[in-house]
């Protein structure tokens, strides 16, 4: 602390709080298409030597209502949520509506690898599973020495 | 500034010792949807990757609570690369009010969306009151 500035600045003070949690929030840079969380559905990856697994959290839909595609390496899940049935009546109170509803659009960034030939998709338990199969060519495999 | 007078969040801090151990363990707050209307409340709430087996609601005294574990079906040597979701658990208390009926509240699971259906006790139902001329 210099002898000019008698204690600290308040507002110093919560910018430094503010880039700490930033820096521990973000630590890890996201991808450019990842949108910011708190969007719908989240979205889990993950990898194994075979395939790209692909966890949407979409509870209330239906199979029919995703749309599923593959442009270069880009998969697209798309589709549109409908809100919960309205019940009809004059003395209806809404207390809380936080639960999504409309059209929503999700893009994951395939590796190079990912084989776009090789796709099947679930929908269970209101969790869309996708899986991405890999190209054989990229699979790790032991080299027999002759 | 309190608008719902028939069912209130309760706050994990006020729940009992006894939950206090499950609920260090971290757990998604699930989006609700909460309508009332002159049968009785319901309540949605976004529970994806939860196996009607891993639900759990109970009503304990006024305190509702809605308990569950996710279940999905993924390799063994799964690697993560991006998660947003982390937890494996969802957790959410409410406290309800005397004039709902506990012991006939109704829970369907269904693609992940629970709904629960707490009906309002037969008593408290509003009722229009006729209102007749007397010549008395």
């Amino acid at each position: 602390m210099s002898g000019i500035h008698h204690g600290y600045d308040l507002f110093d003070e919560f910018a430094r709080v503010q880039r700490q949690m930033t820096s521990l929030l973000g630590e890890r840079p996201s991808g450019i298409r990842a949108g910011r969380a708190g969007t719908f559905p989240a979205l889990n990856v993950g990898a194994t030597d075979d395939a790209i697994e692909i966890v949407a959290f979409a509870p209330g839909m239906a199979a029919a209502d995703f749309d599923v595609s593959i442009d270069k390496d880009l998969l697209t899940i798309s589709g549109e949520r409908k809100p919960a049935p309205r019940t009809e009546g004059d003395d209806i109170r809404t207390y809380a509506q936080e639960r999504f509803h409309g059209a929503f659009r999700r893009v994951v960034e395939l590796p190079r690898d990912a084989d776009p030939d090789q796709v099947s998709a679930r929908y269970e338990n209101g969790c869309l599973l996708i899986r991405v199969g890999r190209r054989e060519a990229s699979k790790p495999r032991a080299i027999t020495i002759q | 500034m309190n608008t719902n007078p028939t069912l209130v969040e309760r706050q994990p801090s006020t729940v009992h010792a006894a939950a206090a151990e499950a609920v260090r363990r971290p757990a998604i707050t699930p989006s609700v949807d909460i309508v009332e209307d002159a049968r009785g409340v319901t309540l949605r709430a976004d529970l994806p990757g939860v196996p009607r087996e891993n639900l759990d609601v109970k009503v304990h005294d006024t305190t509702l609570t809605i308990e569950a574990a996710t279940h999905i079906d993924t390799p063994a040597d799964l690697r993560v690369r991006h998660a947003e979701v982390r937890a494996t658990r969802y957790a959410r208390s409410f406290v309800l009010s005397a004039d709902l009926d506990t012991s006939r509240i109704d829970a369907n699971l269904r693609d992940g969306v629970l709904t629960l259906t707490i009906p309002r006790r037969e008593e408290t139902r509003p009722r229009r009151i006729d209102v007749t001329v007397g010549n008395a």
